[in-house]
């Protein structure tokens, strides 16, 4: 079933440049990646989606609600997102009423709402951080943050805008475990990245998103196996494809260890 | 000539009970290029501040030990005096761009008119910076009209107009597409060759491990070890600091291609495919 529906979405914010052109596109339950390069309109992309700006053309359907038809903030009960810039979404002065903010505002009652903002602080790793002021924290505490404020809302659809920023390898496979854990809960959530190593670990679906056109659209081996196309998107593919296909292995590998098990497969024939 | 001297450099921020910054003492050479890798809450991007005397001119707290920028004592110093040598690049862009002005193209001026630099000079400097992390197109353009990858580029772009002799990079390219970021690793390689000295934190291994002469590993406000980026990455502990090897290490590590002559694993990718191209007599 798709929970998001976009017909023929055009979209520009002044005039003379159009920042989507033409966009038709469906998504269903899973974890899907958006990338591009910088200025392609992903971050618009994903606003739209939101309800925070309306097409220019064409239509998008939201668990079959237009965008048009209704506000953000009836949305948000549909779709969360979380910033680029932890900045741009933090207000609040202590960690549990940032948190709680969301939640509280689409519907939950207080009890509900504190119990799955502990939750999501639980699922960031966060929740020794509780009262604290959230900009006593650094960047990339501030990001989990945002990211539990979003899981609190418990939408079925989460936008993450480059979610790795300032994360280091173990704020990475977190993040990475809470898109399995939505996505096993039945939950679509759609990442942008330019960590496409990130991409190949955590999405099944990617979508290229090039001078506001679907450049790509697919499985993500598929996507990772076409180089050419990627590097006119100024994009690459993950550092192990990339080295196995300089190998002369003629199949898109995602990760070592795939790369190892088909590689001792051979030998033992 | 040293162009960095750090020794037994301790801070603590205000109202905070440890140590951000516990000991630390290092020295790098004029156009060195260092790369900076650790865990969040290391103390990367406080060393950082620490260099360009944000630690302790503007956050205030306890500071001991001395840090020295091209001959200068920064406690000694000033922010503005210290900017004449040294640069930073903030961790998130959008706390560098100013918001005084109104274009791109001034907002990089904006640097050089507090430098003093002359109009001419100051043109030249402005389109070289443009150009060179492509953002010439969007001269025009108000600064918070741009998207975040290309606030990032100009943040980049707006200091290294400036041509300070110590560059300090936070996280530069976090947001940048594959291709922009191996630009910038490129261009900030060639102001090193030109004399620069570059300092960088980041999280992209494979890049660091391609890119930095020197490698510091940093934990909880200590530095773990400094060393060639090949020695730190094959370190067993590595994953202890949660810093990942790069994926040709591992690769090296499971499939036992060692360096024969120094006994490491392959950090970058040309290294391993050249041990690996020798071992690998089937392909599909």
């Amino acid at each position: 079933m798709n929970l998001i529906e976009v017909k023929n979405l055009s979209f520009s914010y002044i005039k003379e440049e159009i920042v989507l052109k033409n966009v038709s596109i469906n998504f269903g339950v899973g974890s899907i990646a958006i990338i591009g390069q910088n200025g392609s309109g992903k971050t618009t992309f994903v606003k739209l989606l939101k309800g925070l700006l309306k097409p220019t053309e064409g239509d998008i359907f939201i668990n079959g609600k237009n965008t048009k038809d209704t506000t953000a903030a009836k949305l948000a009960r549909e779709i969360g997102m979380v910033f680029q810039n932890p900045n741009d979404q933090i207000f609040k002065n202590r960690v549990i009423d940032e948190v709680m903010f969301g939640p509280v505002n689409t519907g939950q009652n207080l009890q509900e709402a504190q119990e799955n903002s502990l939750k999501a602080l639980e699922m960031v790793d966060m929740l020794d951080k509780e009262n604290e002021n959230p900009y006593d924290l650094s960047l990339s505490e501030r990001k989990l943050i945002t990211i539990a404020s979003i899981l609190a809302m418990n939408t079925g659809i989460v936008i993450f805008d480059e979610p790795t920023i300032a994360q280091d390898y173990h704020g990475k496979n977190r993040l990475k475990k809470i898109i399995e854990e939505l996505v096993s809960s039945g939950k679509l959530v759609i990442t942008i990245t330019h960590d496409m190593d990130f991409v190949a670990e955590t999405s099944k679906r990617v979508v290229v998103l090039n001078q506001g056109e679907v450049l790509l659209d697919g499985d993500t081996k598929y996507v990772f196996s076409k180089s050419d196309i990627l590097k006119t998107a100024y994009l690459e593919p993950p550092s192990i494809t990339q080295f196995c296909s300089m190998l002369g292995y003629g199949k898109a590998f995602l990760s070592v260890e795939e790369f190892i098990r088909y590689r001792s497969a051979k030998e033992s024939i | 000539m040293k162009k960095i001297v750090v020794e037994n450099l301790k801070y603590r921020y205000p109202l905070s009970n440890n140590l951000v910054l516990n000991g630390i003492s290092f020295d790098v050479e004029e156009g060195e290029f260092i790369g900076i890798v650790g865990r969040n809450l290391a103390g990367k991007s406080t060393l950082c501040q620490a260099l360009v005397g944000l630690v302790p001119h503007f956050y205030k707290g306890a500071y001991s030990g001395r840090v020295e920028i091209s001959g200068v004592n920064v406690l000694e110093s000033s922010i503005a005096e210290l900017s004449k040598h040294i640069g930073i690049v903030f961790q998130n862009p959008f706390t560098q761009v100013t918001a005084a002005k109104l274009t791109v193209y001034e907002e990089i001026a904006f640097g050089l008119e507090n430098l003093g630099i002359e109009r001419k000079e100051m043109i030249k400097r402005i389109d070289y910076a443009l150009n060179l992390l492509d953002i010439y197109r969007f001269k025009d353009r108000n600064p918070f009209e741009l998207s975040g990858g290309q606030m990032q580029r100009l943040a980049i772009a707006s200091i290294i107009a400036m041509k300070p002799d110590i560059i300090v990079l936070d996280e530069p390219t976090s947001q940048l597409d594959p291709q922009g970021s191996e630009e910038v690793f490129k261009a900030v390689q060639d102001l090193s060759k030109e004399g620069a000295t570059i300092i960088m934190v980041e999280q992209k291994i494979e890049k660091i491990a391609r890119f930095a002469d020197r490698v510091m590993l940093m934990s909880e406000g200590k530095i773990i070890d400094y060393d060639a980026p090949t020695k730190i990455f094959s370190r067993d502990d590595l994953l202890s600091y949660g810093v990942q090897p790069p994926v040709f290490t591992t690769i090296g590590r499971l499939l036992g291609l060692k360096d024969k002559r120094t006994g490491l694993y392959p950090v970058t990718l040309d290294e391993a495919y050249r041990m690996m191209a020798k071992s690998e007599p089937h392909r599909s």
